[in-house]
């Protein structure tokens, strides 16, 4: 029986693409090495990403100017930011570009010396408060029962007390702190929402098989949480950090405004202290206010653009899709 | 009509040797009873009265679901056992008894002779664990999506093969991706998991669970999410470990083909207890049960004509929570007596080897016997 | 009405026009890679009261091809070209409330997880008030009749309509849903694997009671499955789909008789059989390429244990071979090798 050939074949081949990535053949990869080609395909993705997303890349432009102001502020700003060497309440003029407060400092000066502790305070507390909210978070999902109770009862507690009136409180027996102890009052006041989100998502993937087989090998819970499950949840932990650096930064600098932390000490938050205590506003020294301000608003605006990116890197749905207009043959 | 026997034979080229119609499994064995009478009967793993219940609801409604009742079954040295039951059967649980993820309620596990509750020691349930490891069903869930597929087998050598190496480890790990089929190892070894198919992701499984020397593997229905193409490559990877590597598989399934394909014995489950079990060509030619029947009847088989028995049964699940005495499967069961709703039939031997939990069963073969 | 049980003979029991014409559909995803084609130019037509089964593993492009004719492409998946013709009418094209007044009434899916389609918070009975009342049934007498009459078609006690998801089993959730999609006596009903979920005696049992409700009520049906066998007693006629194409189609029979595409045999042979000799089976081997970087020539020519040298640079055409299609080069010269 004849064979009749019923339709004419296909239509174009598919150019084949690059390859995909293929593991070095031969001897193993030393362990640092392999940490090494990890971390840094990592950051590949990671700088793709920033590129790509444009809310990203704008969150990234922010930051790195504030770190620039916080690595070399000796460079651009000329004059001492503590010191009461000037006219008081100057405008601004070539040689203040801020103007100068009330006691004779370079406000410019100040504006560019206290982004690094600004800086500091928002990424020390925020990483710590992390720390914290990843140890009582997971923990108390994989380990469950009494462990889940016990941690939980901690973590809600914390997060009901109002932090204002607490801080208050603690002010009052600690009239000299530093930075170091705003530091240790953000994090324990600020740890416990991340622990919530933590804690929701570790439940969420207790029952992957990946970590029935790890305790089937014989692993031990401290090693399943630390290696299996925390790993896996990276975008949700940098997501954590940097939403809490966000809300650290402007609730260290509300701190600062009354006075709590070291009022010597320059910061942004220092700043505002000192502009309101002397009614900048009314005075006509707009600038020792709003600069400030203006600093404070950039970095948390950072933070919150750079969780774009995080967002879109840990979550692919979120990737743009380029909507292909699939040609219809007419 | 094609001849399904010559094509398989002109695609010889992976398949375990046909020569011999006996299985090698049965030659070894053959000849450990020989040389040793008294240790045929000796079983690697056995259980006795094996238990789970959990108690579900809360407040005013507890209940006590009844996972696994009474279970006792054995398995010998370099055998598969299938485990055999639709979902709801206990089979699952039975798998995580004996992996250790659960306790049991009641009855006792026995590896070698040496009860499991006398564990004790993290180097005792080590060593167990390097025993009775366990394969798991999904694919996609049962890897860690974030490290490359080393990891959890150079992982296991750590853990259970502390005299090896670094270097050493790095080549057991080869060696064993190679063996099931993962070649070239060294490759293989550092692509992560979404880089393998369904199927090489399971051989990965496999190969973390023969890094620990095991007596006794537990395979979580294996091959259920894969496609049935690749099923058969998995199917023979395990007749293969059996008969070159010694190692005893319970092959858990709900498919009674693929277990009639690998198994030596078959286990049949319902509603947490043995419905029947015993050598598979026995029980698929002549089931006892009539769950056990009702199952080989409603297998579809491509080759076969269409039968019409179990038209009638909807597959209602089996009734678990607070179960009461009687037989767990006399809603469904056509053959039924009065006995049968009183009383819950012991697994009772029916002919060498071949046991069944049925009144109507029972009382047919002293029937016949008599 | 049309018989829907197909007799050993293989005779199809399509009887008059099509209901549905498949034409060269293709469907394209757009990915970073370019543009990867998931069905390419797949045709077929479905009679009145035919049971037509698709057959291919993972990948090969069948649940796209439900849902090409469906029409629920969404992006980034596209109709790149081809027809569907149900019922006389060209479905590509049509507006969502002109496919609103075809889908369901005429022609309604059974998608995969369709125990998980069930609201879990409402009661069976308002959910099929629900889609009634979506297609302008309005009197409270009908709907209860017509939930209850076809509750009673799938095996269920109409008392279930007041039960919710989760107080039925899976099977009886299955049948529910399909109870649903029968709830206008549609000319066409799609399913995609809808035992999947289900264990063999159910399975089976769902099976048969398909096969009793398209003897009552005469629509046809399109059956996606992994699972060949399950399709061998109960279809008219099968499809086999590889890499997005079709590979053999066929009436049943001939298809499980003498399967002619070297893919079709491999797929069969993959089964091991309840009965008979217990013989060592090799499956295929190797796995399905990726879509976006297709090999020239067949698609299944690095598995195939009859490649020839030919069958890496031509793509296969499809061939009539005693009245089966198939996309082997093996019958090129109208020979069967």
């Amino acid at each position: 029986m004849a064979s009749t050939e019923l339709s004419a074949g296909l239509g174009p081949t598919i150019t084949p693409s690059a390859g995909q990535p293929h593991a070095q053949s031969g001897a193993p990869p030393s362990r640092a090495r392999e940490a090494a080609t990890k971390t840094g395909q990592a950051f590949l993705r990671l700088f793709r990403t920033l590129r790509s997303n444009r809310k990203a890349s704008a969150g990234f432009i922010l930051l790195a100017f504030v770190c620039v102001l916080a690595a070399v502020p000796g460079l651009i700003a000329h004059d001492p930011p503590r010191a009461e060497i000037y006219g008081r309440s100057l405008g601004p003029s070539a040689s203040h570009l801020f103007g100068t407060t009330v006691y004779g400092q370079d406000i410019f000066a100040q504006f560019i010396w206290g982004a690094r502790e600004t800086l500091i305070i928002a990424v020390v507390s925020g990483l710590l408060s992390t720390a914290l909210s990843v140890v009582m978070g997971v923990a108390a999902a994989y380990l469950g029962g009494v462990w889940d109770g016990g941690l939980n009862l901690v973590t809600d507690t914390l997060l009901v007390i109002p932090s204002f009136p607490l801080l208050l409180i603690i002010a009052a027996y600690l009239p000299n702190s530093g930075v170091v102890v705003l530091i240790a009052i953000l994090v324990i006041t600020g740890y416990s929402y991340g622990a919530r989100q933590l804690r929701a998502q570790a439940l969420s993937l207790r029952g992957r098989d990946y970590l029935e087989a790890a305790r089937v090998r014989g692993e031990r819970s401290v090693y399943i949480i630390a290696v299996e499950i925390i790993p896996t949840m990276t975008p949700l932990i940098v997501a954590t950090f940097l939403g809490t650096a966000v809300y650290n930064v402007l609730f260290a600098a509300g701190l600062q405004f009354i006075g709590f932390g070291n009022p010597a000490s320059v910061s942004w938050g220092t700043m505002l202290y000192w502009a309101q205590n002397n009614e900048a506003l009314s005075i006509g020294q707009y600038l020792w206010a709003l600069m400030p301000g203006l600093g404070i608003a950039i970095l948390g605006a950072s933070f919150a653009l750079l969780n774009y990116a995080f967002d879109e890197i840990g979550n692919p749905a979120l990737r743009p899709v380029r909507r292909h207009r699939v040609k219809r043959p007419r | 009509m094609t001849e399904p026997s010559t094509s398989q034979a002109a695609q010889q080229a992976t398949a375990p040797p046909a020569a011999s119609r006996v299985p090698a499994s049965l030659r070894k064995r053959a000849a450990r009873a020989a040389a040793d009478p008294s240790a045929g009967a000796a079983a690697l793993l056995r259980t006795d009265g094996l238990t789970k219940h959990f108690k579900i609801g809360g407040g005013l409604h507890r209940r006590t679901l009844h996972a696994v009742d009474d279970v006792s079954l054995s398995i010998g040295v370099g055998e598969i056992v299938a485990l055999v039951g639709e979902s709801g059967s206990g089979k699952s649980t039975t798998a995580r008894l004996l992996a250790r993820i659960y306790q049991p309620t009641a009855g006792e596990i026995f590896l070698q002779g040496r009860r499991l509750s006398a564990i004790r020691s993290r180097a005792d349930l080590l060593a167990y664990r390097s025993d009775v490891p366990m394969v798991f069903q999904d694919p996609f869930s049962s890897i860690n999506p974030v490290f490359r597929v080393s990891h959890g087998i150079e992982r296991s050598l750590r853990l259970h093969r502390p005299e090896l190496s670094r270097a050493e480890r790095r080549a057991e790990a080869i060696r064993i991706f190679e063996v099931v089929g993962l070649a070239p190892g060294a490759e293989v070894l550092e692509r992560f998991p979404h880089e393998l198919s369904g199927g090489q992701r399971q051989r990965v499984g496999f190969a973390q669970a023969l890094a620990m020397r095991p007596k006794l593997i537990l395979a979580d229905e294996p091959v259920s999410m894969l496609d049935v193409s690749i099923r058969i490559g998995l199917l023979n990877l395990m007749t293969g470990l059996r008969d070159a590597e010694d190692v005893s598989i319970l092959y858990i399934t709900h498919d009674i083909a693929s277990a009639r394909y690998v198994a030596d014995r078959l286990v049949v489950m319902y509603a947490g207890q043995i419905a029947e079990s015993g050598p598979v060509e026995d029980v698929l030619a002549r089931p006892r049960h009539p769950y056990t029947q009702l199952l080989v009847s409603a297998v579809p088989d491509p080759r076969a004509e269409l039968s019409v028995a179990a038209d009638t049964d909807r597959g209602e699940p089996p009734r678990v929570i607070d179960p009461t005495p009687g037989c767990r499967f006399r809603w469904r069961c056509p053959l039924a007596i009065d006995a049968c709703h009183q009383v819950t039939p012991p697994l009772r031997q029916l002919l060498p080897d071949h046991s069944a939990a049925c009144h109507v069963a029972t009382a047919d073969a002293e029937l016949r016997a008599f | 009405m049309s018989s829907a049980l197909a007799d050993d003979t293989g005779r199809a029991a399509v009887t008059g026009e099509p209901i549905l014409q498949v034409t060269d559909i293709t469907v394209e995803y757009a990915t970073k890679q370019g543009n990867v084609r998931a069905v390419d130019h797949v045709s077929f037509d479905l009679g009145r009261g035919e049971f037509v089964g698709i057959v291919g593993e993972s990948g090969c492009g069948k649940s796209t091809l439900l849902f090409a004719i469906a029409q629920l492409l969404a992006p980034p998946a596209g109709l790149a070209g081809g027809n569907v013709v149900f019922k006389g009418v060209s479905m590509v094209g049509l507006t969502d409330s002109q496919l609103a007044s075809v889908r369901w009434k005429d022609m309604s899916v059974v998608m995969q997880s369709a125990m998980n389609a069930l609201n879990p918070v409402t009661s069976i009975g308002a959910q099929f008030k629900d889609a009634m009342r979506a297609h302008g049934v309005r009197s409270k007498t009908e709907i209860a009749d017509r939930s209850a009459h076809m509750l009673r078609m799938v095996g269920i006690d109409p008392t279930h309509l007041r039960s919710y998801p989760h107080q039925l089993s899976g099977g009886m959730r299955q049948r529910a849903m399909i109870a649903m999609a029968l709830l206008f006596t549609p000319d066409l009903v799609i399913m995609d694997e809808p035992t999947s979920a289900l264990d063999v005696v159910a399975q089976r049992s769902l099976m048969v009671q398909i096969k009793e409700l398209q003897a009552q009520l005469g629509f046809s049906v399109i059956f996606v499955t992994h699972d060949m066998s399950l399709v061998r007693h109960f279809s008219d006629r099968l499809m086999v789909m590889y890499a997005g194409q079709v590979a053999e189609l066929g009436v049943t029979s001939q298809v499980f008789g003498s399967p002619l595409h070297p893919y079709t045999r491999g797929l069969m042979d993959a089964f091991p059989s309840i009965k008979g000799e217990r013989v060592p089976l090799t499956g295929i081997p190797g796995h399905p390429p990726d879509l976006a970087r297709i090999p020239d020539g067949c698609l299944f020519a690095p598995r195939c244990p009859k490649v020839m040298t030919e069958c890496e640079t031509t793509r296969p055409p499809l061939y009539l071979v005693d009245g089966t299609q198939v996309r082997c080069l093996l019958y090129a010269d109208g020979s069967t090798r």
